[in-house]
């Protein structure tokens, strides 16, 4: 482990057209950190998700993985070493869960060469540690939403990576669902060591799982480290530029994000 | 279904069963039956006709024309002719284009992920009935140097137009897949206008070019076979070796990316493969239409969506159906023959309803 970073992103600068959208991120992540990144919509999370993972190009600046520069790296050794859980994934026709899953080994496979018994059962573990192997002869179309949602978590970790990015991946999920998701990411966290960042748009469950917490705010990172010396009511009003308090959790005094309404009730 | 098996537990009582374990089992036995049963079927086809040959006499024809039998000759000298030299190429020429053509479809609906995608797609009709129309109102274009120039004209046009679509949506590197379908759309308008104008300025006689247009074996022969063949395996094989890819692209390009797909390549190479394996397909036999689309719906119905084992299915489908649509052309009227894209579309268009009705509901 050590206080090294792992997943490190130097000055970062990505536009679409006119439009900065980030200029100058620096972030470090340790090894086998869970880190939550939050921001107001339209900050930017998706994308740098996205540079992280070497398919969208930066026109600034660069990341690393354990020293290795992205850019440098081919598709397929990418793929072996950053795996993304994107915020609506396609649902492909006709597929059980386990076929979608095993999409995931393509980075592990050669041209022509097949599944072999290690594929199957990378796949099956990524399923039973996110409770899907049950779904697995089943088509992943006659899913809930919630369902399917851990069934892609198994897909990106059945690609065996050393980084999961994960795209809100609570988002549109009830309490309960929401819960078990971030339960999940835990365990898998315990059993694989993966080095974790997720976008995340409710404060109070990212400060409730998350070590580390980065805020991403008008194309840059205004705060990183534990949640709650990063968020206070001073800085996300500001960030959000809405009022709120916070408070601590009753159970283990992690930081909980309250609205407060400006006008009283009456 | 698929290439997957299970092996199930008991389980608990009441419960579903368990999932313990599962093994990866290439359909071999599936292909290799329904590969046998289309050779059959070609043989039993090849022997009907206004000629009618029994089986027994035909197995004997065939053995007869190997190195090391020596059978003899105790049927007519003409059921050899008839066997040999029309009735066996057409049969072949009829499984090797329902071959291309369905496996050419299969690959287009994957790529477009458009199940009503069908391999004349994106410009490869309109383009090879340009090229046979300008052949076939240019009397001097008939033969040149003894060549019949109209498979050659048909597969120039072909490729032609979907080079222009090609060309016209690729932008920056990449190839946005909604424009080539659009591009498609406007270069086979383009195409079908000129040919409409081409038969109105020249020809009154438009007959010929139209039963061309509608498709048919009528003048297939051996050298035919030979032209066609190799175009129509490589790029089978191709698209058999890329069907982990394709799967893969059933994914949103980003994500396909994200596991270490080249999308920009398997997307190019995949739509070369493809049109060349229908140019070819279409140069030797016309327009025939629904055989790309319905094949490979007919067995992700019957056996799954893995395209490494829908590709080699359908090729089995497509020759089979195909073989059959052309018996029946040349036998269900009494003199005289059907062109062979009547049947498919006659057999097709409901099956293609149905599908229509189905997909709705998903």
């Amino acid at each position: 482990m050590g206080n090294d970073a792992y997943l490190k992103v130097s000055g970062l600068h990505f536009a679409y057209g006119q439009r900065q959208v980030l200029s100058g991120i620096d972030l470090k992540i340790r090894r086998g950190d869970i880190t939550g990144l939050v921001g107001p919509n339209g900050a930017g999370k998706s994308t740098l998700l996205r540079l992280i993972t070497g398919t969208l190009q930066p026109q600034r600046g660069a990341t690393s993985v354990d020293g290795r520069m992205i850019a440098d790296l081919k598709p397929l050794e990418r793929a072996r070493l950053i795996a993304l859980v994107p915020q609506n994934p396609t649902v492909p026709p006709g597929f059980t869960c386990f076929e979608t899953v095993l999409l995931a080994r393509n980075p592990h496979l050669r041209f022509l060469q097949w599944e072999g018994p290690r594929d199957l059962e990378v796949s099956r573990q990524a399923m039973e540690m996110t409770d899907t192997w049950e779904f697995a002869p089943r088509l992943l179309q006659r899913l809930s939403g919630g369902e399917r949602q851990r069934v892609f978590i198994a897909r990106a970790l059945a690609q065996e990576p050393s980084i999961l990015l994960l795209d809100e991946p609570t988002a549109h999920l009830d309490i309960a669902y929401q819960t078990a998701i971030m339960e999940m990411m835990e365990r898998v966290r315990e059993r694989t060591g993966v080095t974790m960042l997720v976008a995340m748009h409710d404060l109070t469950l990212a400060a409730h799982y998350c070590r580390r917490i980065a805020v991403l705010h008008q194309a840059r990172i205004v705060a990183e480290g534990a949640p709650d010396e990063v968020l206070t009511s001073e800085r996300v009003s500001a960030v959000y530029g809405t009022p709120v308090c916070i408070s601590a959790h009753p159970v283990d005094g992690t930081p909980v994000v309250l609205p407060v309404r400006r006008k009283p009730p009456g | 279904m698929g290439i997957l098996t299970w092996r199930r537990d008991a389980g608990a009582p009441g419960g579903e069963a368990a999932v313990r374990t599962v093994a990866f089992a290439y359909p071999w036995r599936r292909l290799v039956v329904g590969a046998l049963v289309v050779v059959l079927v070609g043989l039993l086809a090849a022997g009907v006709g206004s000629v009618r040959i029994p089986p027994v006499a035909l197995g004997k024809i065939l053995a007869s024309r190997l190195p090391w039998v020596n059978i003899d000759a105790s049927w007519p000298a003409s059921w050899d002719t008839i066997l040999w030299n029309i009735r066996l190429p057409r049969v072949v020429l009829a499984g090797l284009v329902g071959l291309a053509l369905a496996v050419s479809g299969a690959t287009y609906q994957g790529l477009f992920r458009n199940p009503l995608a069908d391999p004349y797609l994106i410009g490869v009709a309109a383009g090879a009935g340009l090229g046979a129309t300008v052949v076939l109102v240019t009397p001097a274009l008939h033969f040149v140097s003894g060549v019949n120039m109209l498979p050659i004209a048909a597969f120039l046009g072909a490729l032609l137009a979907v080079t222009a679509a090609y060309g016209v949506a690729r932008r920056g590197g990449g190839l946005p897949l909604t424009t080539l379908i659009l591009a498609g759309v406007a270069v086979a308008a383009m195409a079908s206008a000129v040919t409409s104008l081409l038969m109105i300025r020249s020809n009154p006689d438009v007959r010929p070019l139209l039963s061309w247009l509608l498709g048919g074996f009528g003048r297939g022969q051996w050298r035919d076979v030979l032209v066609v063949l190799p175009y129509i395996v490589l790029g089978f094989l191709l698209m058999m070796a890329y069907g982990r890819t394709l799967n893969l692209l059933q994914l949103e390009e980003e994500e396909a990316k994200q596991l270490g797909v080249n999308v920009e390549r398997a997307k190019l190479l995949l739509i070369v493969v493809a049109s060349l394996t229908t140019a070819a397909a279409v140069s030797v036999s016309g327009l025939i239409g629904f055989v790309g689309l319905i094949a490979p719906h007919a067995v992700r119905l019957l056996w799954g969506y893995d395209y490494r084992s829908l590709l080699p299915m359908s090729a089995v489908i497509g020759a089979g159906f195909l073989i059959l649509a052309d018996l029946l052309a040349r036998t269900a009227v009494g003199s005289g023959e059907l062109p062979v894209g009547i049947v498919t579309a006659f057999c097709g268009a409901p099956f293609f309803l149905y599908l229509l009705r189905r997909s709705r509901r998903m």
